[in-house]
Formats: structure tokens, sequence, C-alpha cells
């Protein structure tokens, strides 16, 4: 394996990716779980934990955008 | 062969200010809901038409919305202008961006032949201005709605030590907010032209399908996203503190 600034760019940009993705996934997970948690026990306020779950699941996404960012970066500039 | 760039390439030049293809879509865009706004004023009628139904419609939506979170139809109806604009301009960008043709149409020859359109929320310049202007914006509605002093504590308070860290906590968090902002948009827009592009390079027919579904709901999400957070960041800015807690 010949480790030149190439190769390592493809594996920085994958690993960028993988390991970035992890943490939103599992958040994400968690934040739809305890949303349909609160709606089942409550489904009056259907619609306010509605809109807090799609608000916090964006936060939550952003990160896993920020990884993207960074590996299109490392890919594609320079 | 598949060029991506993560800046937007300049197409022409007014005197010596270039005009690169996500400006030009985004020029588009603000044609077309301006002629959209003039022509739903000159057409306004007791009894609508079939236009100014929808809008009416959408725009009972959005104030019910703001309800929720502001608490009364005045102060929605105050704060409806920057947040439906933003959610307008962004959507209208976004789905703009996924029109036959945006990406594809090249202008010049052979090497440095570039796109005529680009989604201009792939272009960071956008998103940015966007982000800065939202956030000066809901300093500005802070000021105006409680004060410039008590704005300004919120930041910088030197009550106690306690207070003071929070202040600067704060500060640097409305930074973060600009910054997070940006790249979500920008992030998301942008990842999505990369993979259309991709797909289509791989399989042209069918698969490309599923991902314009996919870019359709993610420009929708993500331009409900930045109008929603403005809304909640203005409500957090015109709402006073919490008194005191008793018992300090």
């Amino acid at each position: 394996m010949i480790l030149d600034v190439n190769s390592i760019r493809l594996l920085a940009t994958a690993l960028v990716m993988g390991v970035g993705a992890l943490g939103p996934a599992l958040a994400i997970g968690w934040i739809g779980s305890k949303s349909v948690d609160a709606i089942g026990r409550n489904p009056e306020a259907s619609s306010k934990v509605q809109t807090m779950a799609i608000l916090a699941i964006a936060f939550a996404e952003a990160v896993a955008i920020y990884a993207l960012v960074v590996a299109l970066i490392i890919k594609f500039v320079g | 062969m598949l060029t991506i760039s993560l800046s937007a390439e300049k197409i022409f030049h007014i005197g010596s200010w270039p005009v690169t293809n996500a400006v030009l879509l985004a020029f588009i865009v603000l044609v077309v809901l301006s002629v959209l706004a003039v022509t739903l004023k000159k057409k306004l009628a007791p009894v609508p038409g079939m236009l100014q139904n929808v809008t009416e419609m959408l725009i009972e939506g959005a104030l019910g919305l703001m309800d929720s979170v502001l608490g009364n139809r005045k102060t929605s109806e105050r704060y409806l202008p920057i947040v439906f604009t933003i959610f307008l301009f962004v959507l209208f960008s976004n789905w703009f961006g996924l029109v036959p043709g945006v990406g594809s149409v090249m202008v010049g020859h052979g090497a440095d032949a570039v796109p005529l359109l680009r989604s201009p929320a792939s272009d960071l310049n956008f998103t940015l201005a966007l982000a800065l202007i939202a956030v000066t914006m809901i300093n500005f509605f802070g000021v105006v709605a409680m004060g410039f002093k008590e704005r300004l504590s919120v930041f910088f308070n030197f009550a106690s030590p306690l207070k003071f860290f929070v202040g600067i906590l704060e500060l640097i968090s409305e930074f973060a907010r600009i910054i997070s902002f940006t790249f979500r948009l920008f992030g998301n827009v942008f990842a999505g032209e990369v993979l259309l592009a991709i797909m289509a390079l791989l399989v042209p027919y069918l698969v490309p399908l599923p991902f314009m579904f996919l870019e359709i709901f993610v420009g929708f999400i993500q331009a409900f996203i930045f109008g929603m957070l403005t809304l909640v960041f203005v409500a957090l800015a015109v709402t006073p503190h919490e008194g005191e807690e008793a018992g300090h």
C-alpha cells in the first residue's frame, strides 16, 4: 500500500463520513423513540411534540452534515 | 466526466463584479417570487380566486404554527414577514435547483464549460448571507422588543461571575448559530447535488428517481427548519427573562 497524499485523502474521506454519521444516527433514533413515546402517552400534545421532534432531529442531522461537508472538502478541494 | 466544484462558478461579469450561476438562479427565484407577490396584491378580491385561496391557506397555516411558538396572533403577524420570507426564498431556491436543466445546461466551450444555473443554496455565500440576515434580525427584534440595554445585558451581565460566564456563553452561541445555520443548509443542498450527480453518473435510468424525491423532501424540510429556527430564536430573544428566582 503506497501511502501518498491521494490514498490518505480517500481514507480520510471515508473515515470522516463513517465515524461522523454514528453520533447523529443514534441521536435521531433516540429522539424519534422518545417522541413516539410522548405522543403515545399524550396524543393531545401530538402537534407540539411533533414540532419539537422535527427541530431536534434537524439539529442532530446538522452534525452529520458538518461531517459530510468536511469529507467533501477533503475529497474535492485542493 | 463529473466535475464537482465546491464554489459556484462565475459565468459573466457586470462591470468588475463576477456573477456566478448560483446568483443567477437566486435572481430568477427573486423575480418569480416578486411577480407572484405583485400579482396576488393586484388581484386581491373578496371572493378569492385559486391563487389567493392557496396563498391564504398557506399563510393561515404558517400563522397557526407561529402562534403555537409565540403565543398570540399579534406577535405572529409581526414576525411573519421575516420568517415566511426566509422560508419561501429557501424553499423556492431549493426546488428550482431541482428543475431539469439546472446543473446540466452549460455555457462556455470545451474544458471550461460550466453549468449556467446552480442551486443557490449550494453556494456557501448564499447560506452565509441568509444566516447573517437571520441572526441580525433576531438581535434587531430583541432590541426593538426589549430595549438596547436589556438585549446587551443578555451577553454582558456583570451582576455576578456566574451570570458573566453565562453571558459569554450566550455570545459564543450566537456565533455558533450563524455557523450552524450556514452549514446546515449548505451541507444538505450541496450534498444533495453531489448525490444526484453521482447517481445520474452511475445509473442514469430510474435509479435517480427516489433520490429526486429525497431532494424535494430535503429541500422542503431545510426551508422549514431555517424558518422555524429563526422563529424560535426570535421568540427567545423577545421573551423577557423569567425574573430573578425567588430564594436567591
